[in-house]
């Protein structure tokens, strides 16, 4: 069979909504997916929180935690207790309905936003083919879309009725940043759309396995998403509403017990959210790559099992990642984090919408079938456009307006100084003194 | 079909529902000792001086503004970046693609002209200094 | 029309305009505003089971996840309430809004009128692509609106830079 053929048999042979189980079957079914999900979600939340300070430990060269349990994995269990039996202070002057509405109003969208990734190929079942996802609602993304963008409401909204002025600092930052960084992702989507032509993510992770995963084909694309991922959730470098060291917890600083734990696993699912969406819509899903086996029908209980140690295996690795990059990165200033947002990013994404959709068009009129080939020119296209990202407009520099802006001649007269300083031929403290006297 | 909407409003209220347990497991749990000093805004040890909720710089509001009018540039993206396909083809489209030859400019042009037009605006923000953030 | 389909159409209905009475009647602004963000919640499940599925998650991305992040904002950080602004509500503003809801509710009566309203009832078939029946109608015959929308934003891009900079000149 030659590739278009292939490509267009594997299109054909998918369709979840084929058969449709009764209500009944559909009922129970969510039902028991819903638990199943949500009990995950918690449960990963929490050996994440452990997972945070193992790997911390281990790029810091320490322990961690490991005398609670075997190697400290009972950990989080025992925090879980803690945060229980933690007194609930209540401030005064706070604004109390919405103080104790905000911890819900983060959870809540955090939790519910997973609702719509697929996490596994159909599992068939004696009463019909069941699709492993919580919800499979036709508008998909744009629905993780709209619910993280309500994500805003808790964190703005602990920080004013907080009436500290620590966390509405925290709180109205983050409200700029997770809207500043919501443009770039929402535009970082459309080549996406461009290349699979509908919104539901069930046909997004079709359209990977036949023209490839996305990171190559859309790679600009990809980075752009990871970053406005990582600002989205508040990760460093973008963790500003909770900057440890100038805004002491920022949003959530006067909340304890566990008010402060709810935030605390909202921003740990929305992590996992933005991790399985990552993985979703540029790294197939829970395709298994280089084989189409998983795709096509008659679907079994092994393709299911198959496909979610796929789909999680993904998800892992960008757990890890936003992890790893906590732990190396330092944090960006407050106006680095704007002018990356709205100078860099979203130009980048506004630029690369139309490069791709040029280079479709160019594609469908040379006549190339989608397929590996497609996917493959796409890829090539999008090495050099990194090329002239990275190398070219950014010079080595990694997000040119980002970076610290110290004049050449300021470094060079520090330098001098601080070598001065090292030799003993000047005081530090004198020095200062003498700068502050002028 | 509104049948696939029903597990989201099932999950809503499930979620919404461990959210208020959670926060009245912990109010119940555990008796409150509120002393003068414990229900004061914790600012590093400092006294807290006046009100926090004072007026904020226009910066804020401005990012917030020019957020709601890219977000809707993106929200109109979206159906033409999912009808990109078809609106670039002269004719329907078959499963295979669109026909030999049939390729038109029809689809990119029109959003080329929506974000021409966008990008004057984002140029006129950039150059009045709104996106500097001192 | 199945029961269950009649049920949760009052249902959101229900929370729409009991949630818009809380958002006319509380005092604290910023709970008026949450109640509003409610109203626009149960709007877009009521978009959702007219079948215009797009719309409705276009109504919470848009209305709920963006008007009113920054509807709250300026609520929050003007303190309104505690502040010396002048009460707007004087008796001429008063009656303008009195005739408003009038010929609003006179809208609405003309308007449920049988006929004036085609009956459709929701698909039983499910779509596959709920975006791309919207997308070739706004692209194609409705282009100039959608060309004209972009000379709009362009304008409030342009307003929204001229205030803030004059605010801060003051």
């Amino acid at each position: 069979m030659t590739t278009p053929l292939a490509a267009l048999a594997l299109l054909q042979s998918y369709d979840p909504q084929v058969e449709h189980p009764g209500n009944g079957t559909f009922f129970v079914a969510t039902v028991v997916k819903m638990l199943v999900v949500f009990a995950v979600t918690l449960g990963l939340v929490s050996l994440l929180t452990l997972a945070e300070r193992k790997i911390s430990a281990w790029i810091q060269d320490r322990h961690g935690p490991n005398r609670v349990g075997p190697g400290g994995l009972l950990q989080p269990v025992a925090d879980g207790l803690k945060n229980f039996m933690k007194e609930r202070v209540s401030p005064g002057f706070v604004y109390a309905p919405i103080f104790w509405l905000a911890p819900a109003l983060a959870f809540v969208p955090a939790l519910v936003s997973f609702a719509v990734i697929p996490f596994a190929a159909p599992l068939p079942t004696p009463w019909g083919l069941i699709p492993m996802v919580v919800a499979d609602v036709p508008i998909g993304f744009l629905y993780i879309l709209s619910i993280s963008s309500l994500g805003v409401y808790g964190i703005t909204l602990a920080g004013w009725a907080s009436n500290n002025k620590y966390s509405l600092l925290g709180g109205l930052r983050s409200s700029a940043q997770m809207v500043s960084y919501e443009i770039a992702m929402g535009m970082s989507t459309i080549p996406i759309l461009l290349l699979a032509g509908n919104v539901s993510l069930g046909a997004i992770i079709r359209q990977q396995a036949v023209t490839g995963w996305n990171v190559f084909a859309l790679s600009v694309a990809f980075f752009v998403f990871m970053v406005a991922a990582f600002a989205e959730t508040n990760r460093l470098p973008f963790d500003l509403p909770e900057a440890e060291s100038e805004l002491i917890a920022g949003y959530h600083t006067e909340y304890s017990g566990m008010a402060f734990a709810m935030f605390f696993i909202s921003e740990y699912s929305a992590m996992i959210t933005q991790s399985a969406l990552m993985v979703t819509l540029f790294f197939g899903g829970w395709d298994i790559p280089f084989t189409s086996w998983d795709n096509e029908a008659p679907y079994s209980v092994l393709k299911s099992l198959a496909t979610l140690a796929s789909f999680g295996a993904k998800t892992l690795f960008f757990l890890f990642t936003f992890i790893w990059i906590r732990w190396t990165l330092p944090r960006f200033r407050y106006d680095q984090l704007m002018s990356l947002g709205w100078k860099v990013m979203l130009p980048v994404a506004l630029a690369y919408i139309v490069i791709v959709a040029t280079a479709i068009l160019a594609l469908d009129a040379a006549g190339v079938a989608r397929g590996p080939l497609y996917g493959g020119i796409l890829f090539a296209m999008n090495l050099v456009l990194l090329v002239i990202l990275f190398v070219w407009l950014d010079r080595g520099r990694l997000i040119s307006p980002a970076s610290g802006r110290a004049r050449a001649a300021e470094v060079a007269r520090l330098r001098a100084r601080a070598f001065e300083v090292r030799q003993g031929r000047r005081a530090p403290v004198a020095e200062l003194a003498g700068e502050a006297a002028d | 079909m509104v049948r696939a909407y029903f597990p989201l409003l099932l999950l809503f209220g499930f979620v919404a529902l461990n959210a208020g347990l959670i926060l009245a497991i912990g109010a119940l749990t555990v008796r409150s000792r509120p002393t003068p000093v414990k229900s004061q805004p914790y600012e590093s040890g400092i006294a807290p001086l006046g009100d926090a909720r004072e007026r904020f710089s226009v910066k804020f509001y401005m990012v917030a503004m020019l957020f709601i009018i890219f977000d809707i540039e993106t929200v109109f993206m979206i159906p033409w970046g999912v009808a990109f396909r078809q609106l670039s083809c002269a004719v329907a489209l078959t499963p295979a693609g669109c026909p030999a030859g049939q390729v038109s400019f029809f689809g990119l042009s029109e959003m080329l002209v929506f974000i021409g037009i966008l990008l004057v605006g984002f140029a006129y923000v950039w150059k009045k200094g709104a996106l500097q953030w001192d | 029309m199945s029961l269950l389909y009649q049920v949760h159409f009052y249902l959101f209905g229900i929370i729409a305009v009991a949630s818009a009475l809380f958002f006319v009647t509380r005092k604290n602004p910023v709970a008026a505003a949450l109640w509003l963000v409610n109203t626009m919640f149960a709007l877009a499940a009521l978009y959702v089971m007219l079948d215009a599925q797009f719309v409705g998650a276009i109504q919470v991305l848009v209305y709920a996840g963006a008007i009113m992040v920054v509807f709250l904002f300026v609520v929050m950080l003007l303190n309104l309430g505690q502040t010396d602004a002048p009460d707007f509500r004087t008796p001429g503003v008063r009656l303008g809004a009195a005739a408003v809801a009038v010929v609003m509710l006179a809208e609405l009566l003309v308007l449920s009128r049988a006929g004036r309203i085609p009956e459709v009832a929701p698909s039983a078939t499910p779509q596959t692509n709920v975006v791309a029946p919207v997308a070739e109608l706004l692209f194609t015959e409705h282009l100039l609106a959608f060309e004209i929308t972009s000379v709009l934003l362009l304008v409030a891009v342009v307003g929204a830079v001229v205030l803030a900079k004059r605010q801060r000149r003051a």
